[in-house]
């Protein structure tokens, strides 16, 4: 898909437009540090597009400025009357043809990219490996069931990052839109039956954000979830910690012990599933243990639990949580929070995200060892760039 | 009519002369209060917005009284700001510059208004009935569907009310042009001011039913248990969606044309130039509204439509950048070899011009489906869409107030302030704005009541909030401006600027007739035409007659009023059936009065010769 | 031109619904009325193509069962002549025959009215045989709302030719009235119009998918 678009980027990184773009925001969120093959195309795209702009622009300008100079009203020329000039065919024609060109030049790989991004087609050889992760919007929150896995998590969506990922997007009430700036662009969640395809590349290890794009309601600015891209080999662990799950498993401490018993006595189980139960109600805890934040948005750790536990009202205001269970004072809360933090199924988390350790996959390995082993060198001192 | 009577008239008389007034001249001043105010209004709500928005995980207002300010935002600004101040400049001038004693529909034009001004006040009850709409200007089902209160069917009801009017108006328009012009006053040489407002008129008639039909099932779904955007009823809330930027789309432009059409008339006049490639601004116009028409799709990339309808729609959105284009070329190269004359009015034609530049750049980069993507309800569509409508329409509008003034008023805006204004407003608008391309692109979507510390978004929000502050401040001094100008009362010339078109032909105060005789139009720009002729006025075209005039009547406002009333029992019916009471009254007032306008005869009245010579000799 | 001239209904111009300016607007005005009201039908009629036996969870009869043709054909037939007679009408009305006029536009709001007590009848078969209602699916919903909107056009445009046959019944023919009754007829013209769509799209098309 590069090609063409490739050498014109190459060409923009001299004149310093990328660079400067390139330092805005934040680098696991902002759309202008591309991490994946989405966004790198799109922002491929954005510079073409801001490069023919700032040509028109500067052509607008500079007439627009001599004008401006030149023909102002001079002392003593209050009655001089210009020459009423009707129009000029040639000029005309000149303004209707170049940007016709300019836009015919920015058509094509628009068309070319819309439906590059729109193909949800696995490529034939991976077909039956494709992974594929049907998503669920809710007020306010975001849910993850891999497929054929047999995995379900919420809020925190775990990708390899040597392969596309195929979505299908799906909402259970409002209108939301899935968002990872740095990996990919938005595609809408709409309500039941009418479900959308896409797929989701990252490049490099990382902990990006994801937002809702769609006005959902008042927490709409709160509907935060993470995408965690993890090496092949990382990923596979984890799909195998996530599958052997004991969701009865005993905690290990007492107050988490405790916790577990208020979690089930005051009927957070009946919205959140721990393990891979299709329980959808209310986010997926399984693996909340790894979690990077709480209910999206609040730093991860047990005081900000206890608060969301005691008034989840406060931090995300209109989410369907609250009061659907008995008030919590702070030693219960406290106690629960023991056990969701205790919550951690998987060797793999956040931090073998942003170690930028690179694990090569079981299978690539038993394919075709020495060649990948080069490539995986190669690929680890990328990252590390 | 002499001033000094009109300074006698008690208040009470005037506020009835108001209210019944079927003169288009008064109802532009209907229109300029109203519109004003909304202005105003919407002005208060997006500094609400900023405010909330000036550092990171603020907690300034709620997130549910964010939602409300901010739906009430845009749509205040769109249909009960934007769309009225442009009619009352179109009220205003258009009859005057094609030479007409009147609009075709003078009872009509009444009626638009009142239902503008009654749909406007029944929204904005809903600040305390118990909660403003909150789901967006847009109003996306379901979110819209599903919202508790009664915001949304506040939302639904006055948005149907105002928008009978502005279908009422933009016929009103039409017809006007098309059959009041006076003679020689052919199409080309209809002012472009004239010919946008024509357009623009077109693109009211043909956008607004889809808005209807859609505000209709809204309410019926709402209000009436109908099922068109309830999945599990088997609806389809994307029908909405389509309903809404098949009206929407096609609503910039009715916006902005006007825009364009005022700017074509002030860049002439003070480069004292005619304006360059008139022909093809009347083209470059009519071809903008025409794929206007074609592209709403743009606004849905994200919705999963499929690659080619994106495809198509994106590249037809790319197309609408050509006849822009044209323009830009045209009013430069209008000023090329001119006498630039840097007036307040000019001073905002030439912010116009890049900053409706970079609206139009950034138009083509969400053309570009793909890359929209990226683009799509984050603050770069927020920015671009600010530099659309404030770089073009705020700054049209102000720019066309300015100009207009003495010709509204016989007053002038003080010229001194008007620049202050307009420098301290234009700076403040760049940066409020131009920080919010890069805002979306660094990850901050649109309609976001706070954005979290740590994300590279605090620096970015802080100065667009900065910029808003000063753009308020432009916008105080602008009332101020008026405050100024209306008291200390100095009358001017009724040609202050040495205009070029037949509004500036007419005597200051324009009497209520307009025209004592219909003028004889012998080119584009005629009075500049008559003025090189050395004659310095119109010719008539016909002898002095009487005149024909329209009586007053107090029938649109009944109308409106009853459907106002009636709107009210109709949202409130689903609580109790006895508010059906409420809503059947206001229908019978609106239905009654209906009737009462048909079989009541309503010929008018003449102003007789005699009495015109006999003013005519006490002006001179 | 005085008022005396604008109310005399003797020596009436060849075409007198355009013989004034203000007949000459109405007339552009209405034409322009009638492009919007097409828009706002041509909405109606995508909604009803989008949620055509849409029933979502809930159970809904589809259209080849619903509709019966026989009362929709005796409806089309009705409005059809009833737009006939309406020309009848204009045709008096520019020869200057008033009682004709009257008599024709008479003939037009009975047909009128048949077709809606048709109308009337078919949504009571609807409703008490077929649970076919507004509220009970999408398609209910989208139904009633398109067939319900033209009905309304119907309900509105027999009060108005109505109101301006009593109201001019004693005094003829005139140069303030003509562009009115002109101005109705048009309007009852593009409500058959609109018919013919529906009776095309919902019912045939309904029959046969």
């Amino acid at each position: 898909m590069k090609g063409w678009m490739g050498r014109f980027r190459a060409l923009f990184l001299l004149s310093g437009l990328t660079l400067l773009l390139s330092g805005c925001g934040k680098p696991y969120l902002s759309a202008l540090q591309p991490k994946g093959e989405g966004s790198e195309m799109l922002f491929n795209l954005m510079l073409l597009s801001i490069g023919i702009m700032i040509f028109v622009f500067l052509v607008v300008i500079i007439i627009y400025t001599y004008v401006v100079l030149k023909f102002r009203q001079k002392k003593g020329q209050e009655d001089y009357i210009p020459k009423q000039t009707e129009g000029s065919h040639l000029l005309e024609t000149v303004w209707t043809v170049i940007p016709i060109i300019l836009l015919l030049i920015l058509a094509v790989p628009t068309v070319q990219y819309t439906f590059a991004l729109s193909d949800t087609t696995p490529d034939e050889e991976v077909e039956d490996d494709a992974l594929w992760i049907e998503v669920t919007a809710q007020q306010y929150w975001w849910h993850f069931n891999y497929k054929d896995l047999n995995i379900q998590t919420s809020q925190e969506l775990y990708i390899p990052t040597d392969q596309r990922v195929y979505l299908e997007l799906t909402s259970l009430d409002v209108i939301h839109s899935f968002w990872i700036p740095t990996i990919s662009g938005k595609m809408d969640t709409n309500p039941i039956e009418n479900k959308n395809q896409m797929w989701i590349h990252a490049y490099e290890e990382d902990v990006y954000w994801g937002k809702c794009a769609e006005l959902c309601g008042p927490s709409h600015s709160l509907m935060d979830f993470k995408v965690v891209a993890v090496s092949p080999g990382e990923f596979e662990q984890w799909v195998e910690d996530m599958q052997n799950v004991n969701p009865d498993a005993e905690p290990e401490t007492v107050a988490a012990q405790e916790g577990r018993e208020l979690f089930q006595e005051n009927s957070c189980a009946a919205c959140h599933a721990v393990g891979s139960s299709p329980v959808a109600v209310g986010p997926n805890l399984t693996s909340f243990g790894d979690r990077t934040t709480v209910a999206g948005v609040l730093e991860y750790d047990k005081e900000s639990i206890v608060n969301w536990l005691m008034d989840p009202e406060k931090y995300k205001p209109g989410n369907q949580m609250t009061k659907k269970y008995p008030e919590l004072d702070e030693e219960e809360a406290e106690k629960i929070a023991d056990y969701l933090m205790s919550l951690k199924p998987s060797d793999i988390g956040p931090d073998d995200a942003e170690d930028g350790d690179y694990i090569k996959a079981q299978k690539d390995e038993d394919n075709n060892d020495e060649n990948t082993s080069e490539n995986n060198n190669e690929e680890n001192t990328e990252d590390q760039q | 009519m002499s001033t000094h009577a009109a300074e006698k008239r008690s208040f009470g008389a005037v506020l009835w002369d108001y209210l019944t007034t079927v003169d288009h001249k008064k109802i532009a001043v209907l229109y300029l209060i109203g519109g004003g105010f909304f202005f105003v209004l919407g002005g208060l709500e997006a500094m609400l917005i900023r405010i909330q928005l000036i550092s990171p995980d603020n907690e300034f207002i709620s997130a549910q009284f964010y939602n409300e300010v901010m739906t009430m935002h845009g749509t205040t600004m769109i249909f009960l700001a934007a769309m009225p101040l442009l009619f009352a400049l179109m009220n205003a001038v258009v009859p005057l510059q094609i030479g007409a004693r009147d609009v075709a529909f003078p009872f009509i034009n009444a009626l638009g208004f009142w239902l503008f001004a009654f749909g406007g006040i029944l929204l904005n009850l809903s600040w305390f009935l118990g909660g403003a709409p909150d789901a967006g200007w847009t109003a996306y089902a379901p979110l819209s569907i599903l919202s508790p209160h009664h915001g949304i069917d506040f939302y639904a009801v006055g948005l149907q009310i105002s928008g009978f009017g502005t279908l009422m108006a933009g016929i009103n328009f039409l017809v006007t042009i098309i059959n009041m012009r006076a003679p020689g006053m052919t199409y080309m040489r209809m002012p472009l001011f004239t010919w946008t407002t024509f357009v623009a008129s077109v693109l009211i008639l043909f956008a607004f039913p889809p808005l209807t039909v859609g505000l209709f099932e809204m309410i019926f779904d709402r209000l009436f248990g109908a099922n068109f955007f309830k999945p599990e009823m088997g609806g389809n809330v994307i029908i909405w969606e389509h309903l809404f930027w098949i009206f929407g789309h096609p609503e910039v432009y009715i916006l902005v044309l006007p825009a364009f059409g005022i700017f074509s008339e002030i860049i002439p006049t003070f480069s004292k130039k005619r304006l360059f490639g008139y022909s093809s601004m009347v083209f470059a116009t009519v071809l903008i509204a025409f794929l206007g028409f074609m592209v709403w799709a743009h606004h849905m990339f994200t919705v999963g439509l499929g690659p080619i309808a994106n495809s198509i729609f994106a590249v037809a959105t790319m197309a609408i950048a050509v006849p822009t284009g044209i323009k830009i070329f045209n009013w430069l190269l209008t000023m090329w070899g001119g006498n630039i004359r840097i007036t307040t009015p000019m001073l905002y034609a030439l912010g116009f011009i890049p900053s409706f530049t970079v609206g139009g750049m950034t138009g083509v980069m969400l053309a570009a489906a793909a890359a929209d993507l990226q683009y799509h309800d984050s603050y770069f569509v927020v920015a671009h869409f600010h530099y659309v409508i404030v770089g073009g329409v705020v700054l049209g509008v102000l720019a066309g107030l300015t100009y207009w003034w003495p010709r509204m008023f016989g007053t002038m805006l003080d010229e001194k302030l008007g620049k202050w204004t307009f420098w301290i407003f234009f700076i403040g608008f760049h940066l409020t704005f131009f920080i919010q391309h890069f805002l979306g692109l660094m990850g901050m979507p649109r309609r976001y009541w706070k954005f979290l510390p740590n994300q590279g978004l605090d620096l970015g929000n802080l100065i667009s909030t900065i910029g808003a502050v000063l753009m308020a401040v432009g916008a105080v001094m602008f009332v101020w401006n008026i405050i100024k100008t209306t008291v200390k009362g100095e009358k001017v010339s009724h040609d202050p600027w040495d205009g070029r078109t037949l509004e500036w032909a007419v005597p200051s105060p324009t009497p209520e007739y307009n025209f004592k005789q219909t003028p004889l139009v012998r080119g584009l720009d005629p009075l500049w035409v008559e003025k090189m002729e050395g004659n310095g006025k119109m010719i008539p075209a016909e002898p002095l007659g009487d005149i024909h005039m329209p009586n007053s009547s107090f029938l649109p406002f009944m109308m409106s009023l009853g459907l106002f009333i009636a709107g009210i029992g109709v949202i409130y019916q689903v609580d109790h059936k006895a508010w059906w009471i409420v809503a059947a009254i206001g229908f019978i007032i609106t239905f009654g009065t209906m009737f009462l306008r048909s079989i009541k005869d309503d010929l008018g009245y003449h102003i007789h010769k005699e009495d015109l010579e006999d003013e005519g000799a006490g002006v001179k | 031109m005085t008022h005396d001239e604008m109310l005399r209904s003797d020596n009436l111009p060849h075409e007198p619904e355009k013989a004034t300016l203000e007949g000459k607007n109405k007339f552009l005005g209405f034409w322009f009325f009638l492009g919007g009201e097409t828009v706002l039908f041509a909405s109606l009629f995508g909604t009803y193509l989008a949620l055509k036996n849409s029933f979502g969870s809930e159970e809904g009869v589809p259209t080849t069962e619903l509709f019966g043709l026989e009362l929709v054909f005796i409806m089309t037939v009705l409005l059809l002549t009833s737009s006939l007679t309406s020309v009848y009408a204009m045709y008096h009305m520019k020869n200057h025959d008033f009682k004709k006029m009257q008599l024709w536009l008479g003939v037009t709001v009975l047909l009128g009215a048949a077709f809606l007590g048709c109308e009337i009848y078919e949504f009571y078969h609807y409703v008490h045989h077929y649970e076919h209602t507004f509220t009970a699916h999408a398609f209910g919903s989208a139904f009633y709302t398109l067939v319900g909107f033209h009905g309304a056009h119907v309900v509105f445009g027999l009060s108005w030719i109505l109101t301006l046959m009593i109201r001019n019944a004693r005094r003829g023919l005139n140069l303030y009235n003509a562009p009115k009754f002109y101005v109705a007829s048009l309007y009852w013209h593009f409500i058959d119009v609109v018919w013919v769509f529906i009776f095309t799209v919902v019912y045939l098309m309904g029959k046969v998918a």
